[in-house]
């Protein structure tokens, strides 16, 4: 199979998800389209919980790198607005890394993930003094797996509500 | 007869160097030095009040076999098997009769005798070089019964100092982390055991995560990352009195701290706003200095033996490399520039090379290479390992390595893991639980 096809593949993948999503619940979808990456990085919904509903908690980067997708700019959308509409709450954005790297440099990776995330939702409206930052490096996997695919999902930020 | 004087703890007699055995530590040894730790011998009063004591049968074989155990872990030394000497261990100590020694093949013989003076353990024992039929070296030592097993390494160290001609490094202690439950949950707290595995103490008790913790050069404090709070936070610990303190006061994680080879000054990384810069603070005055300033990633710091430089890792050029620059931040040079990611650098305690992590098509190399960045070695390959600490004489590594987790996600383990210099002798550091981030204290006696 050639790159381009895979890159379709999971590209169709990710519309049906889309389309999907507005009527089917997690459950069906996450096992439509558990597996799926793109590039390497994570686009299924295996792990994912939701702050509400439409507001996925997570995003997924490529290895070594802290650049926002197009999907992850999507999920952080809907946090700025799920935030705005909850004046009240706090959250904490934890940052990972997978098992790939070196403790320390993954604990730094870690940080500057979980600030990527920060910065956007930020220039979304949120208070910098409603979000903390806390990188776990890759000391907390979700996968224990060690394989790409485990990798991926452990390649995160997670957004999780400080009270 | 040699007269020895006993003082507490330690009498060097001076002895005359003539061309006796070498072992030549420079090259990888496959050809360990055949040598004899006769048991020490013991009088039957002596050996009863110290069964009473330590609850040993006979201390006098114990600590002949923490000498053995040390000379053959060096890979440098093939004690030969007890089963074969001829000679009893009280009469070897008197006179050896090197015949028959040289007829099992021993090179070198360690004999000795414990006492008990004064509800004090008293421990002499000699080398003698079988084939040149001659006393390399008489020594005996008087503490507390209690330090048996610190004794023993003592011994070794001057073994092993005798015949390669280089400190050894047996008495000393290893803190890392110790591991348990499952890979997505661990529970992680700081330990330290003797170098040889014994002696295993956990310092802290696993409510909150704890990373890579280091010796000062006294060994009688430990820097780390703790999850205090849900603040990872440098602190510091007193090993003996057991009080921790946060390390100054950062706005956002320090991590990655190692002491200065003064053992006054923290060097760290401080993360803040997806950046990571390299900090020191002077731990009398409080004083912090900014020591690097990038929009990248700089972090696992670790000075040179005289404090003049600080090597570090970096993705300023966009990947993990490893770099020096002097210990105020200036001039700043790249040194790693082979394929794949560096990591991890360490500065040797001799200060001619840097150790390093490398990751290169998916296998994690643990390595050395010149302080300029000529002459890379690589000396172990694995699935992960990373995180090299120096002995305290430059000549062995220990490091952590983890295995691969099988198609359901088990089967992941830590371990600690040392390998010499000249990339021979890969041993595993037996280790009550999972371990990882191990850290080398200096060499606890002189």
């Amino acid at each position: 199979m050639t790159l381009t096809k895979i890159f379709k593949n999971s590209l169709l993948v990710l519309i049906s998800c889309l389309i999907l999503s507005a009527c089917a619940t997690k459950k069906e979808i996450a096992s439509d389209i558990k597996g799926s990456m793109q590039g390497d990085v994570y686009t299924g919904t295996d792990t994912v919980e939701y702050l509400a509903e439409g507001v996925p908690d997570r995003v997924f980067f490529a290895t070594n790198e802290s650049i926002l997708t197009t999907a992850s700019r999507e999920t952080l959308r809907a946090q700025a607005a799920w935030l705005r509409k909850n004046s009240g709450i706090n959250v904490v954005l934890e940052g990972h890394a997978d098992e790939r790297g070196t403790r320390e440099y993954n604990l730094a990776l870690g940080e500057r993930r979980a600030n990527a995330a920060k910065d956007y939702l930020m220039t979304y409206g949120i208070s910098s003094n409603r979000i903390t930052v806390l990188s776990y490096g890759k000391e907390r996997p979700v996968d224990s797996g060690s394989n790409p695919l485990s990798w991926s999902k452990n390649r995160r930020s997670v957004t999780v509500k400080a009270n | 007869m040699i007269k020895k004087i006993i003082v507490l703890f330690l009498i060097l007699i001076p002895m005359n160097s003539f061309a006796l055995i070498e072992v030549d530590i420079t090259r990888g040894n496959l050809d360990p030095l055949p040598i004899a730790v006769s048991p020490l011998s013991i009088d039957e009063k002596s050996k009863k009040s110290f069964k009473k004591v330590l609850n040993k049968q006979n201390i006098g074989e114990e600590i002949s076999n923490i000498v053995e155990n040390n000379l053959k872990t060096s890979g440098l030394f093939n004690p030969l098997s007890k089963e074969a000497f001829l000679q009893a261990p009280d009469i070897a100590n008197l006179k050896p009769r090197f015949e028959d020694w040289n007829l099992i093949k021993a090179q070198a013989l360690i004999t000795g005798k414990v006492s008990n003076v004064n509800e004090k353990l008293r421990v002499e024992f000699r080398l003698w070089d079988v084939l040149a039929a001659k006393e390399m070296m008489a020594l005996a030592f008087t503490t507390v019964p209690s330090n048996w097993r610190r004794v023993g390494h003592i011994i070794s160290d001057k073994i092993y100092e005798r015949l390669t001609g280089e400190k050894g490094y047996f008495d000393t202690r290893i803190i890392y982390v110790a591991e348990e439950g499952p890979k997505t949950q661990r529970i992680k707290k700081l330990a330290i055991m003797d170098q040889d595995g014994f002696n295993n103490k956990f310092l802290t008790l696993g409510n909150e995560l704890v990373l890579t913790p280091r010796f000062n050069p006294t060994s009688q404090m430990v820097t780390y990352l703790s999850y205090f709070k849900n603040l990872p936070r440098v602190y510091l610990l007193d090993i003996e009195t057991g009080t921790q303190e946060v390390v100054g006061d950062f706005p956002g994680m320090t991590f990655a701290p190692r002491f200065s080879p003064d053992g006054k000054k923290i060097i760290m990384s401080l993360a803040k706003d997806g950046k990571s810069d390299i900090y020191s603070m002077d731990l009398e005055n409080r004083i912090v200095e900014k020591i690097t300033n990038h929009p990248s990633i700089d972090t696992s710091p670790s000075y040179s033996p005289d404090g003049k430089y600080i090597t570090f890792n970096s993705d300023r050029s966009g990947y993990q490399q490893i770099y020096i620059m002097k210990s105020d931040g200036s001039d700043v040079k790249r040194i790693s520039f082979g394929n794949g990611l560096y990591g991890t650098p360490v500065w040797s305690p001799r200060g001619d090379l840097i150790a390093f992590t490398k990751l290169h098509k998916g296998k994690f190399y643990i390595g050395v290479m010149r302080t300029d960045g000529k002459g890379e070695r690589l000396l172990t390959e694995n699935y992960y390992q990373e995180a090299p600490s120096w002995s305290p004489n430059g000549r062995v590594l220990i490091f952590y390595r983890e295995t691969k987790t099988n198609d359901k996600g088990e089967g992941f383990t830590a371990k600690l893991w040392s390998i010499d210099l000249t990339g021979y002798n890969e041993r595993q550091i037996k280790t009550p639980t999972d371990a990882s981030d191990p850290s080398w204290s200096s060499l606890l006696s002189n």
